[in-house]
């Protein structure tokens, strides 16, 4: 395959979050040809994970869904899954991204009908639900999945497993000879909107995650509420199926803290406030929830939100880093153990749950770039000259909620778009 | 009150910050605290202590120099190091508090009857006198810190372990008589006085 879209006025968006989404559509919607390439089989990130937004408690879908149909309406962009990039060369308005394209196993024809993923017995761990539920060998990644199409995860390639999905698909979609293929690429400028990770919540010791089932991270507690998630909807905890009704929520799981992240990952105060809404919604009154918290940074508007959520009475806020967790082994409640700052006061306190306030941190480490790029000391991308017509945008570019996410990724697509109008100045 | 206290009272007025900024053992640290309570819930003995470290750090800024410095407080670390394992803004705490414990015996207003300072000091007398420590004084010295009934008792339980001790070598009672020190006994003392000097100097560039 050749560069047959792209030129060096073309623009390539390197991952499909919700921040790579919305720079490439303003880059196409301005009549750029755009390349959009998302390294899962669907595009959406991290918000296709979460329930609700804050802080105005809608659903991601709703969106989504928006942004979706801006992408199939817009003939200047194309979308590439299972693609990451693996080489770049070159100069401002004059790159060559080398791509490497994984293969789905599964070509057009696919209907979304799911009678291959019936068909084909293997589990493996769902990494849409952070592997707390398992899903078929042939899946569809989650339902509002884009595009549309099942894939064959390659481990059941070569198995009985995989000749009985090609067996089961009506419509001759499932191909067992796509092979991986690497194109390069003509572009002018590159955005790049790689996203976040949690911060590996096993490395903070004195809480356990390893250890106790009920200490969980904000992003399982998310997974749960989804009525397609592994609970159903339902807030249960893991040890034994019971409501978790009493929520203990720890901030700066990882962040703010020189032996982990150091910089604050701004959005898990806000996501904890919103997940305390949660527990009214599940169980009404008797839903409980406890913030342990050194200071709460809800900015701007957001504090409205704030105010409101302290509103509620049963959310109790406790201003102290909890210092340790052990686990009650009779009731399999978390014990919560610390002095907090108003008055010195030493707790042991015990909650059905506790829910991980876990940092963000850049999902591509710094050796992992195929370009030397200029990163700060958090490993999120600069924007520095050095870096030449490589615009980060999202939280790629530090740690930020949608909202503010969406405002990069418009800034970066302004940089990018004039790059490459330069580039067709010069070029005529 | 020594006169040195009456000297830096008068030196700091209304800074005890800056006053421990400049006379306590990683003083300067004391500022990076940003009040978590992460240390004060990870000491093994934080229900003994009358204030928690990170009380004792608002306490500093606050400028409640007497109720710091005349405290038991620090004289309860055992330097575990949980607490600097743990403190998310990497304050070197253990060493925090021995500088305050250490710089109130200095001003002579840390509490006489506590337990580790008399040890503390016991210690030190011993080390310092020929720069190593003459164990088996120290020992008894340690039994006896509470007066001779309490000694003798000690003592007595104690026995079934110096006997071990001294069966497999590891105690010399002659040392109670000839204790031989180290060669440079007068280097060290003039280390000792050395290091005091630097400690006076840096105290008197600070306060200005
Ligand atoms: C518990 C929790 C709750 C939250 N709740 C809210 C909320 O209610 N409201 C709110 O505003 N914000 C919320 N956030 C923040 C929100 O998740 C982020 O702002 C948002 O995900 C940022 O989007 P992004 O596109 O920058 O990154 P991501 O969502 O991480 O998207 C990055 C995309 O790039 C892809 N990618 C990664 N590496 C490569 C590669 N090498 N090649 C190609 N593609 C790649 C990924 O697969 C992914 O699709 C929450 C965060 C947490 C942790
Ligand atoms: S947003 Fe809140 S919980 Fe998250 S790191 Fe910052 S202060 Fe901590
Ligand atoms: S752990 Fe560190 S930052 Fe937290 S209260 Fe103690 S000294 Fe201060």
């Amino acid at each position: 395959m050749s560069d047959a879209v792209a030129t060096s006025q073309s623009i390539l968006v390197v991952g499909g979050g919700i921040s790579g989404i919305t720079a490439a559509l303003e880059a196409a919607e301005c009549g750029k040809q755009v390349v959009l390439v998302e390294k899962n089989p669907s595009i959406g990130g991290r918000v296709s994970q979460l329930y609700k937004y804050f802080p105005k408690l809608c659903y991601p879908s709703c969106g989504l869904e928006i942004n979706l149909r801006r992408i199939r309406a817009n003939r200047n962009l194309r979308l590439m899954t299972q693609t990451e990039l693996v080489g770049l060369s070159g100069t401002p308005g004059d790159y060559t991204a080398t791509l490497r394209i994984a293969p789905r196993y599964v070509n057009d024809n696919c209907t979304g009908c799911g009678a291959c993923a019936e068909a084909v017995q293997a589990e493996f761990d769902d990494e849409y639900n952070y592997g707390m539920k398992k899903r078929k060998g042939a899946y569809l990644p989650f339902n509002m999945a884009y595009p549309p199409r099942y894939v064959l995860d390659p481990r059941i390639l070569g198995t009985e497993d995989a000749e009985r999905a090609k067996a089961a698909c009506k419509y001759g979609a499932i191909d067992l000879d796509m092979q991986e293929r690497t194109v390069d690429l003509h572009v002018g400028a590159v955005i790049w909107a790689t996203g976040w990770r949690p911060y590996d919540a096993a490395r903070i010791q004195p809480y356990g995650y390893d250890r106790f089932a009920n200490v969980i991270t904000s992003v399982e507690f998310e997974r749960m509420m989804d009525p397609f998630g592994p609970t159903g909807g339902k807030l249960l905890r893991p040890s034994d199926g019971k409501p978790a009704k009493d929520v203990a929520f720890i901030q700066c799981a990882g962040s703010r803290d020189r032996n982990h992240l150091k910089h604050c990952s701004r959005i898990c105060c806000m996501a904890s406030l919103k997940q305390s809404t949660y527990l009214r919604e599940q169980f009404g009154d008797e839903g409980r929830a406890t913030i342990y918290y050194i200071d709460i940074r809800a900015i701007d508007r957001l504090e409205d939100f704030y105010a409101r959520v302290k509103a509620d009475e049963n959310v109790r806020f406790v201003k102290s880093k909890v210092a340790s967790i052990t686990e009650d082994k009779q009731t399999g409640n978390v014990i919560l153990n610390g002095v907090d700052t108003e008055g010195y006061h030493r707790y042991s306190n015990p909650h059905d749950l506790c829910v991980l306030a876990i940092g963000m941190e850049p999902s591509v480490d710094r050796s992992a770039f195929p370009v030397e790029v200029a990163v700060d000391q958090n490993g999120f991308i600069e924007a520095a000259p050095e870096n030449g017509a490589i615009f980060a945008a999202g939280c790629s570019s530090d740690a930020l909620d949608v909202n503010r996410s969406v405002q990069s990724a418009t800034a970066a697509a302004l940089r990018a778009i004039q790059v490459v109008n330069r580039v067709a100045g010069v070029e005529g | 009150m020594s006169d040195l206290n009456t000297a830096m009272v008068e030196k700091y007025r209304n800074s005890f910050l800056k006053e421990v900024e400049a006379n306590v053992e990683e003083g300067e640290w004391v500022k990076m605290c940003m009040q978590c309570g992460v240390c004060s819930g990870s000491c093994p003995l934080g229900p003994y202590w009358e204030h928690p470290p990170q009380e004792i750090f608002m306490m500093i800024r606050a400028g409640e120099r007497d109720e710091v410095l005349k405290s038991t407080s620090m004289w309860m670390c055992t330097s575990c190091y949980n607490c600097i394992v743990r403190c998310p803004r990497e304050l070197p705490i253990t060493h925090i508090m021995h500088g305050l414990a250490h710089y109130a015996e200095r001003l002579g207003i840390a509490p006489r009857q506590n337990p580790t300072r008399k040890f503390a000091l016991m210690f030190w007398d011993n080390l310092s006198k020929t720069g190593r420590v003459n164990e088996p004084v120290l020992g008894v010295g340690l039994y006896f810190m509470n007066g001779i009934k309490e000694g003798i008792r000690t003592a007595l339980r104690m026995a079934p372990v110096g006997l071990g001790m001294l069966r497999t070598k590891r105690f010399n009672p002659f040392a109670f008589l000839f204790h031989r020190g180290c060669k440079g006994k007068k280097d060290i003392h003039k280390i000792i006085r050395k290091a005091r000097e630097l400690e006076l100097a840096k105290a008197a560039k600070f306060g200005g």
